[in-house]
């Protein structure tokens, strides 16, 4: 397989992700945030949230493996802000988070990509930004 | 109560070495719908370390985890982290800004290797939410 063109401008296709309590509770567990606000919603609104919320790092890594599917390399910067809660329901469903990225530069072999996430219309990331070292021949 | 500023500039004592398990790997990268099949870890996987040393910050300034929002949160490598690795991570408070009844604290993770090679740079903004603000509603 030889390495894809990377070029500016270049719009990668658009990924979408279901999240649901159940994912919550496992991400808790792998990451050790073991926060209620992300699992228990009497904490959350207790605390003025609408109700339980995914943890923003569950949302970051989901930003991590959209930019790892649409582009194979090494990331070497990574970052964004939380600036409107990704509410999870407590249902079978859950809800949908959708990464669409753009390429904003390819330069030295490494290619920054912006992103726009969002859940059910509204942007739940500002900023999203991902630098990664493009891998195989050519890059 | 709003946090003292006085913390700023405070750096927190290192987290005990943290070695890094590939069976830690693969259930981060299974909690996100994704497979770990070698090589560098998922991107976001020192969040691992990183909120461990948030939470020796917290406990140090007496902050309960359900009062903290995550504002915001990058990380910067210097090399990728992968299994073997025996990491170390400390965190500095870099600013302290009071909006809305809420604090608005920002970090600065350190995460080192067991040579002490800075391996990433972790930065993240806080908001802590003091229980005296808290609405009814």
């Amino acid at each position: 397989m030889s390495a894809p063109e990377v070029a500016a401008g270049q719009e990668l296709p658009a990924r979408t992700y279901r999240v649901t309590r159940a994912d919550l509770v496992r991400y808790a567990g792998a990451s050790g945030d073991r926060n209620p606000i992300h699992w228990s919603d009497r904490v959350a609104t207790a605390v003025g949230l609408p109700g339980v919320i995914a943890h923003g790092m569950y949302t970051q890594g989901l930003l991590a493996r959209a930019a790892a599917e649409a582009l194979p390399g090494e990331v070497v910067e990574i970052g964004c802000k939380f600036t409107a809660p990704v509410v999870v329901p407590d249902d079978d469903e859950g809800v949908e988070v959708t990464f669409a990225g753009t390429v904003a530069s390819v330069e030295d072999g490494l290619a920054t990509v912006r992103f726009e996430a969002t859940c059910g219309g509204t942007k739940v990331l500002g900023a999203p930004r991902v630098v990664v070292r493009l891998a195989g021949p050519g890059a | 109560m709003p946090l003292d500023p006085s913390i700023v500039g405070r750096t927190y004592p290192p987290t005990a070495p943290y070695p890094v398990a590939e069976e830690r790997v693969r259930e981060f990268a299974a909690a996100l719908g994704t497979s770990y099949d070698g090589g560098p870890a998922p991107a976001t996987f020192p969040i691992v370390l990183a909120f461990e040393a948030m939470g020796t910050f917290l406990e140090a300034e007496g902050l309960p985890l359900h009062r903290i929002v995550h504002g915001e949160q990058r990380f910067a490598y210097e090399r990728p982290v992968v299994p073997g690795d025996v990491l170390t991570t400390a965190l500095t408070v870099t600013s302290v800004r009071s909006i809305g009844g809420a604090d608005l604290v920002a970090t600065r993770s350190e995460v080192t290797d067991a040579g002490g090679a800075l391996v990433l740079t972790a930065s993240a903004t806080l908001v802590h939410r003091p229980a005296d603000e808290e609405g009814a509603a």
